[in-house]
């Protein structure tokens, strides 16, 4: 098995709901607390597993706002596992899950470092290394409903823009919407080979702009708004725009 | 990257210890001072494994967990900090074993080698980072042992000027090495200046248009951009590279070649001291020049 997210870009509202779910459920699961640091102070901060950043692509009237939800990437030759000098990060034979043994970690940043994607957080409070667990506690729980055993970020994303499943079956949901959509891993220069992949945003039809409502004469819509004599104006005025076109 | 203290104290420190035995263990195979006793090249050899204690204790400072540091030993076969560990504390007993035989041979051979070995597997920590271009990169193992080798050379010129054992091949290596280690840092200077690595566009996915930061996500400061979103000013990063090249490399040169008067003791002091120094600025700058890809996610166009 190789567990993962597919995250659509088309669909992600950047609400930052499936960061809230996820510090919600962690923070009381086998990982937690997810420490704060002066969280009713005037610079609040603390241990996030899911963080989302929010973007602007392309320039005006092209321009588009992405959202773009980032937690671990559970990678296929995840770095942070291999520099990890007391064994605590490893990555799960079974499932491919990325994980970090608390009682072994002793909280050099190393594998931080080593992470592109910024998905680990040191817990300045306990002292060792936390990060995304694709909600290990949950997804094999068997005293849940089966609808419920997904991670928390999953379940509550408001827009379905999350999908969890598993990649070596190419029948699942997240491999299916990664052939037909396109999806991709961010930053694959690195080498990671991150698991989990994006749906880029579809393909719409461009907004019609003021500029070429204002010009077409020909256009429908426009000549019948105007009035006989404008209607006929109009006609001369093109029939003279085109007298020196060939 | 965010420069910590004990970071920097630790590869200084102790990579000037790692020199300064290096070079001890080969004046006994290649008779660089043959004239040195053995109660000689064990106070020597001392102040060699003091430098390397002081900054081994410095590198613990830098763990939130401490009480797991013995746990770095488990990860021999792939991590480059569990093999510094590793070698880092097999180092003791044979450079113990060493000063016991009085600087056996074999054993000569063995600290010198494992002294070399140690600044790499320290270099290769950062060397290895896929994810900081400023480190990836074959220079930085190169660096790392030619500042503890300059290091550790001035520190042997100086020692052996006072113990009285000085020849001038050791001089001649000592500035041998110090010329070595500026032209290698001079290298890696113009080198990274070069853009490459990832961009905006390829953290994201969108590579066919411009990508700018509309909101970062966060309030307030958080863990990735306390330890990797260190921003120093270009010109402050400039006066440190003038001052890490002319008080480490320059003055210390112009010391031991002569050129204000043969080199004494007085001489080889201050070059050891203004080289320490110089090469505590390079190694600040070594951080706080690394950009790590993760800044492209907060905004920076390339690293």
């Amino acid at each position: 098995m190789k567990l993962g997210l597919v995250i659509d870009l088309d669909t992600c509202v950047g609400c930052h709901a499936c960061a809230v779910a996820c510090k919600q459920w962690n923070t009381s699961g086998t990982t937690g607390p997810l420490s704060d640091y002066e969280p009713y102070g005037k610079e609040p901060s603390g241990v996030w597993f899911n963080r989302i950043r929010h973007y602007e692509v392309d320039e005006y009237p092209h321009n588009k706002t992405i959202n773009t939800p980032m937690s671990c990437m559970h990678c296929e030759d995840a770095a942070c596992v291999t520099v990890c000098p007391t064994g605590a990060s490893y990555k799960r034979e079974e499932d491919g899950i990325v994980l970090v043994d608390q009682s072994k970690c002793m909280g050099c940043n190393l594998c931080a470092w080593a992470c592109p994607y910024g998905a680990r957080e040191l817990d300045q409070e306990q002292g060792v290394m936390k990060k995304c667990t694709l909600c290990v506690d949950r997804i094999y729980d068997v005293n849940l409903p089966e609808e419920d055993r997904k991670p928390a970020c999953v379940l509550t994303c408001p827009t379905s823009a999350r999908f969890f499943g598993d990649f070596d079956d190419p029948n699942s949901e997240v491999s299916t919407l990664v052939r037909e959509r396109g999806g991709y891993a961010m930053m694959p220069e690195v080498g990671y080979n991150p698991v989990n992949k994006y749906l880029p945003p579809r393909e719409r039809p461009a907004a019609p702009v003021a500029e070429t409502t204002t010009d077409s004469a020909e256009g429908d819509n426009q000549t019948k708004t105007q009035s006989l004599l404008g209607k006929w104006l109009q006609k001369q005025k093109s029939a003279f725009d085109s007298l020196g076109e060939r | 990257m965010h420069p910590a203290p004990s970071v920097i104290i630790f590869t200084v420190t102790a990579g000037a210890g790692y020199g300064l035995l290096f070079w001890l263990a080969l004046s006994r195979i290649a008779s660089l001072a043959p004239a040195i006793s053995n109660t000689q090249l064990v106070v020597a050899g001392f102040i060699g494994l003091i430098l390397v204690t002081v900054g081994l204790l410095s590198s613990t400072l830098h763990l939130a967990n401490p009480k797991n540091a013995w746990r770095s030993f488990m990860r021999f076969r792939t991590s480059w900090l569990s093999r510094e560990a590793v070698f880092a504390v097999l180092f003791y007993p044979v450079t113990l074993l060493w000063f016991i035989t009085g600087g056996n041979g074999f054993l000569s051979l063995l600290v010198a080698l494992l002294a070399i070995v140690i600044l790499l597997c320290t270099a290769m920590i950062y060397a290895s980072l896929k994810t900081i271009r400023q480190w990836n990169n074959a220079l930085t193992p190169v660096n790392f042992v030619l500042l503890g080798l300059a290091a550790g050379a001035v520190l042997l010129t100086l020692i052996t000027l006072i113990q009285g054992t000085y020849t001038p091949r050791i001089l001649a290596m000592a500035v041998a090495a110090i010329a070595a280690a500026a032209f290698s840092k001079l290298i890696y200077f113009s080198w990274i200046g070069q853009p490459a690595g990832p961009t905006i566009n390829t953290a994201l996915g969108f590579t066919r248009a411009t990508v700018q930061l509309l909101d970062v996500g966060h309030a307030s400061d958080t863990f990735l951009t306390k330890e990797f979103g260190y921003q120093v000013d270009r010109a402050k990063i400039i006066w440190a590279r003038i001052i890490a090249i002319v008080v480490g490399f320059v003055l210390p040169l112009v010391l031991l070649t002569g050129l204000v008067g043969t080199p004494g003791v007085v001489h080889a002091a201050v070059a050891a001291i203004l080289l320490m120094a110089g090469i505590f600025v390079e190694r600040w700058l070594f951080f706080a020049e690394a950009r790590h890809v993760v800044n492209l996610y907060h905004g920076q166009q390339r690293t």
